[in-house]
């Protein structure tokens, strides 16, 4: 390690204002009593189902689909938890499901 | 007595949507504190950022950087930019957050996205007390966070049980949610944009830098197509 733990400490201070900055900022702006305007209302709920998409594709930012396993664990693994969900609607049945098909896949297949 | 079943019977709510979390948590948290304490850092230092940071994809970018030399702006900078996601969680829990009185500032402090999905997608049933089982998802996601942490850090090197894709929880989970969603909206305007946004974005700025250009188109189209959004979720 380069940093003195003094050093250290600072950065992870830093990291830790960041992180607050970027979670607390929206409740500090709007606070209990005042007036939220229009469009942050409409914000708030027009948003989670564009953030759920997005949350998806973050989980799969680093498959490569062009080398590797192209994706193919990701995708058969993927496709299983909707079917189970879409069969069943039982979430940790889903999950659990997807999870043990993908560990087999990863460890045995590809 | 009353109010100390409340929260117990909040807790029992609460516990099994947390269940593939304490699983996705667990098993990252432990990379993480092995990978903290094979690069040097003593077994204090990692728990203490998942302690104060809690925030997986930060703390795992972090590594390298607090490996270099001191770099106090740049340290900061990157937390933002890696964090700035939760600025949307923030927007959309304000009223959810609301009237939660001393809880709120935990509430606030634990937001991951986990925590952020589940509190936001789940309704628990009208007999429970909604602020402690939002705080007890809140607590138990963070414990299961800093709990891997810890044993990752402390024993790292005992762990021998092949765990490689059970991450894939995490994945599982966001995949479920995003098809309970689907299912409630009879419009997928916002979803359909949120998944366009995430893939034009990817494809042109790359895994690490996507996220920012992503929030911003993603907020440019709800401006551009608010009417039909709107008229579509009063229809619901």
């Amino acid at each position: 390690m380069i940093m003195t733990d003094t050093q250290i400490l600072i950065s992870i201070a830093l990291l830790t204002a960041g992180t607050m900055l970027t979670r607390f900022l929206p409740f500090i702006i709007f606070r209990e009593k005042a007036e939220v305007p229009k469009f942050v209302q409409y914000l708030g709920n027009a948003l989670p189902a564009a953030i759920f998409s997005m949350l998806v594709v973050y989980c799969l930012k680093n498959v490569q689909l062009l080398s590797g396993s192209h994706g193919l664990p990701e995708f058969i693994s993927i496709a299983f938890t909707t079917a189970l969900h879409l069969w069943k609607r039982q979430i940790l049945i889903s999950i659990a499901g997807g999870t043990a098909v993908y560990m087999l896949l990863v460890q045995m297949v590809f | 007595m009353e109010k100390q079943k409340a929260v117990f019977k909040a807790l029992k709510a609460a516990f099994p949507y947390t269940i593939p979390v304490f699983t996705g948590f667990t098993f990252l948290g432990i990379s993480y504190g092995v990978l903290m304490t094979v690069s040097g850092f003593p077994a204090w230092c990692p728990i203490l950022i998942s302690v104060a940071v809690y925030g997986g994809s930060l703390q795992f970018a972090a590594v390298a950087m607090l490996l270099s030399a001191f770099a106090p702006a740049e340290v900061f900078a990157v937390a933002l930019m890696v964090q700035a996601r939760h600025l949307f969680y923030g927007i959309t829990m304000i009223s959810r957050y609301n009237n939660t009185g001393w809880k709120k500032f935990f509430l606030i402090f634990g937001m991951s996205d986990e925590t952020f999905s589940i509190n936001c997608s789940t309704k628990p049933p009208e007999d429970i007390d909604r602020p402690w089982f939002m705080l007890w998802v809140t607590l138990l996601d963070w414990a299961y966070w800093v709990g891997g942490t810890a044993v990752g850090a402390v024993l790292g090197n005992f762990i021998t049980f092949n765990t490689e894709g059970l991450d894939f929880a995490m994945t599982a989970m966001f995949v479920v949610i995003f098809i309970e969603q689907w299912l409630k909206d009879k419009k997928h305007y916002t979803a359909v944009i949120g998944a366009a946004a995430s893939v034009v974005c990817l494809l042109i700025f790359g895994a690490d830098s996507f996220l920012i250009p992503t929030m911003l188109c993603i907020l440019i189209m709800l401006a551009i197509f608010r009417k039909p959004v709107e008229k579509a979720g009063e229809e619901q």
